[in-house]
């Protein structure tokens, strides 16, 4: 448990001392925000989809913590070049509880992220339909942290170079994320409407669009539970794969 | 070329090895690195495992240290054996790497502070040790400042102070000198000398300075190509290759070509790294 619990202390002052990466992260969510409602959302309500805001929302949150997860999981390769992660690897722990404890690190991140967000989208005018779902919805983004964090450390174990941070960051993270109907409404019906069904991200918007405004696609329970299984699954396949890491 | 591979058996071997290697091999794919090697080294005793670059040096160091698995052969440590019990051997040495492994954002104690919590050492034996090992390297008045604000001399100094806060009964050191000025290189040896007699810890180090292991280490051995060329003490070594100094003996062995070492991507991306550095 202490083990778990350094290594989760850690990432979080690494993170609190980065001014940059604290407001660089911040800025990225806010510029969407408002270019995309600014932008998109006369278009929007012309064609009576209703308020843009309320739909970009949880999109941008869904943004925020797949972008930041990912981050922090592949942050495995900072420390294989700066050494850290050798420090960790020859003391007498299990490679379990080190990568457990990264990824819990990573996950608050991310989560305390989403949640900015989220209060800071109401000075854009948002409204959450119920105040006393958004714990529920913070539960959601802890969940889809967890998620994201545990695959950038199953992806990043088995690289060990920047090159194949950037290729993961353009090939898979984006595509995921502009699938997820985080920024327009998909037609489930659809050939792309049935492809976003296979993307995790959809559940987390969804279930955000949910919690927050109460359009949805999915059941809550649904969207849950396949967050739950991908976690669990993720989980177990980054602690595999760091258990492998070589330096 | 002398073929003298007698498991580092020699006149300054007296006490019981603490680090035996047998038959150690590592292949990457076709390439053997590490080809069937054997030595000890005693306990207490400055151990100096020299050789050119390319030589399975770094290699055999991450075998001895778990980083690495040996496609064959054993590895001893404190009478743990690496393979069946690596928790304990990893609890039995210290390691200071050839390139910095702290947390550059996080401060001196707070580096020493997460080794000792992976270590499981209980809070107040931790913290009066922490104290004790920055006032040895002369860090205590810098322990709140942030490892990147640190000198070379003085990352180093806090990974030796980091690599002995559990107590370990072996300190290795793979190139501890390495781009430092003589000034700190002699004050880091004599650190190490301190070490080495006051706790009587077995050092285990690799250097390129041949000067400094001919003045500090007990016993050595040479690799090249993966195996060992000779071993014993730096004046059995200067007999066997009729030479005067350890660095004529050791280009003796070893021949005066230079060698390429063959870069993974990790290494190139940290010398990479520490080129823009140096730029800045």
């Amino acid at each position: 448990m202490k083990i778990i619990y350094i290594l989760w202390l850690r990432q979080l002052k690494r993170y609190l001392r980065s001014k940059s990466r604290v407001f660089g992260s911040l800025a990225q969510p806010i510029f969407f925000l408002l270019a995309l409602g600014a932008g998109f959302g006369p278009v929007f309500s012309r064609a009576g989809a209703g308020d843009y805001i309320e739909f970009l929302v949880p999109g941008i949150i869904s943004m925020t913590i797949i972008f930041t997860s990912m981050f922090s999981g592949m942050e495995i390769i900072w420390d294989k070049q700066f050494g850290f992660l050798k420090e960790t690897l020859v003391a007498p722990v299990s490679r379990f509880n080190i990568m457990i404890g990264r990824t819990l690190g990573g996950a608050t991140i991310a989560t305390f992220q989403g949640t900015v967000v989220l209060f800071l989208s109401l000075i854009a005018g948002f409204h959450p339909m119920a105040w006393g779902l958004v714990p529920i919805a913070i539960l959601v983004m802890f969940l889809s942290s967890l998620l994201f964090t545990a695959l950038g450390t199953a992806i990043a174990s088995r690289l060990d170079d920047m090159q194949g941070f950037q290729m993961i960051m353009n090939f898979l993270v984006m595509p995921i994320y502009f699938l997820s109907g985080a920024i327009f409404p998909l037609d489930r019906a659809s050939v792309l409407g049935k492809i976003a069904s296979l993307d995790p991200l959809s559940y987390t918007v969804d279930a955000l669009r949910h919690l927050l405004t109460s359009v949805h696609f999915f059941s809550l329970s649904r969207d849950i539970s396949i967050l739950a299984v991908l976690t669990i699954l993720f989980l177990a396949l980054g602690s595999y794969f760091f258990s492998k890491v070589q330096i | 070329m002398p073929n003298t591979q007698n498991s580092g058996i020699g006149p300054w071997v007296n006490n019981m090895p603490i680090i035996e290697v047998k038959n150690l091999t590592k292949k990457f794919g076709d390439l053997t690195a590490v080809g069937n090697i054997s030595f000890s080294v005693p306990e207490g005793k400055i151990f100096g495992f020299l050789g050119p670059n390319g030589a399975g040096k770094s290699t055999t160091i991450k075998m001895l240290t778990t980083l690495l698995t040996p496609t064959e052969g054993t590895l001893v440590l404190n009478g743990h054996n690496v393979a069946d019990d690596p928790r304990e051997a990893r609890r039995s040495f210290g390691i200071v790497f050839q390139d910095p492994s702290l947390d550059e954002e996080l401060t001196a104690y707070e580096n020493m502070e997460i080794h000792g919590v992976l270590y499981h050492m209980k809070k107040n034996i931790r913290r009066e040790r922490i104290a004790q090992l920055l006032d040895f390297v002369e860090l205590w008045d810098r322990k709140d400042s942030k490892v990147k604000e640190f000198s070379g001399g003085m990352k180093r100094r806090l990974e030796i102070a980091r690599g002995l806060l559990h107590h370990p009964k072996v300190l290795f050191l793979d190139e501890p000198t390495l781009g430092l000025d003589p000034q700190t290189r002699n004050h880091m040896w004599e650190y190490l000398r301190k070490l080495n007699e006051t706790e009587n810890i077995t050092i285990f180090f690799t250097t390129h300075y041949m000067e400094e292991a001919e003045r500090i280490a007990d016993g050595i051995a040479v690799i090249d190509h993966g195996q060992i060329i000779a071993s014993g003490a730096v004046e059995e070594l200067k007999q066997q290759t009729s030479t005067n100094s350890l660095e004529e003996a050791f280009l003796k062995l070893t021949g005066r070509n230079i060698r390429d070492e063959d870069v993974s991507k990790a290494d190139a991306m940290r010398m990479h790294h520490r080129a823009w550095r140096r730029n800045k």
